[in-house]
């Protein structure tokens, strides 16, 4: 691959420190991955009525969504690992935090 | 000894040079990433955003759960979020908001090759798909209070528009970054050599974005 080629924008970009982030017609698959994805959430209630087989999957869909977005689009994947601890770090003392106190006042009660 | 020592000393003072070469060059770095010398290989602006959208996820975790603890809460009188959701117009917002963190990559991602037009394009285009979403919030909002639910009508109601309201200034502060990247870019003031700025401001667009995904989904496809 020469020099020209990997400054196309349909050439995977990598730089001296060993990062690289992805082309814009990847950034589009995953865009239109995350539309589908989108569509089947949107549409899943109206298959299911209520309960856990309408709940859990709305909840896999969704945090696969959120890591897509914060791999490609936040470019986590292709960035320095130490990005990832820090925001995933931030988002696990979260949700750890919030479930915890979710329990307590027995929120989940019923539904799971 | 002495001779050991002395060679020890120009071995250290070598690799001393040699680093100080190293950070020098990739902070020079011409690969339209304005890198600096830290001791993590990141730029302080970057990491700072980073443990401030960790931070974030405290906030909006706060947030959230408020709502799920209080959205069936009505004691007060008034109809509960739920009953009034539209579905199909938060789908379309949801789906506008998720194509704009498409051109803020694309607009990225234009800086970072030095096409300073298409950053234009990009930048406008996120920004008026941000104003899209927040027009759609507004007219939800309006045709909540018009059906009886407002700020302090229920617990279910101030948990709900808390929780939409954060969102929604959040991605209007975005909205005034993108339009502020857009004026200083048509200034010339962004070089590709600082694409790193523009990478910034999407990461923070990109986090507006991802915690709508929890949202939408929690807030308005879980009953």
């Amino acid at each position: 691959m020469t020099d020209a080629t990997i400054t196309e924008p349909e050439a995977t970009e990598h730089h001296d420190d060993g990062h690289g982030h992805a082309s814009d017609v990847l950034y589009m698959k995953v865009a239109a991955g995350l539309a589908v994805l989108t569509g089947m959430e949107v549409a899943w209630p109206y298959l299911i009525d209520d309960g856990p087989v309408l709940m859990f999957p709305l909840l896999i869909v969704m945090a696969i969504k959120f890591v897509i977005i914060a791999a490609f689009f936040m470019h986590l994947k292709f960035d320095s690992k130490i990005l990832s601890r820090v925001f995933y770090s931030g988002l696990g003392l979260a949700v750890g935090v919030y479930i915890i106190a979710l329990l307590t006042f027995r929120v989940f009660e019923g539904q799971v | 000894m002495t001779e050991t020592t002395l060679s020890d000393e120009l071995d250290d003072a070598r690799a001393l040079e040699q680093r100080s070469e190293r950070a020098a060059a990739y902070a020079d770095g011409p690969d339209g990433h304005d890198h600096h010398a830290t001791n993590t290989g990141i730029s302080n602006p970057k990491l700072a955003m980073w443990v401030f959208l960790g931070s974030e996820c405290l906030l909006f975790g706060g947030l959230i759960s408020t709502f799920l603890l209080y959205k069936h809460n009505n004691q007060a009188g008034g109809p509960t979020p739920h009953e009034l959701y539209d579905i199909e117009l938060t789908s379309i917002s949801s789906f506008v908001l998720l194509m704009s963190s498409l051109t803020m990559v694309l607009a990225v991602s234009a800086i970072q090759r030095g096409e300073h037009s298409r950053l234009r394009l990009w930048l406008a285009t996120t920004a008026i798909l941000g104003a899209t979403f927040i027009a759609g919030q507004v007219y939800e909002f309006q045709v909540f209070v018009k059906e009886g639910l407002g700020f302090t009508t229920n617990a279910a109601g101030s948990a709900f528009f808390a929780l939409t309201g954060f969102h929604g200034v959040h991605v209007s502060l975005g909205i005034v970054m993108l339009l502020s990247a857009l004026v200083l870019s048509l200034a010339g003031r962004i070089p590709q050599a600082r694409a790193e700025a523009v990478e910034i401001v999407g990461l923070y667009w990109h986090f507006v974005d991802v915690v709508w995904v929890l949202i939408f989904t929690v807030v308005y496809l879980i009953p």
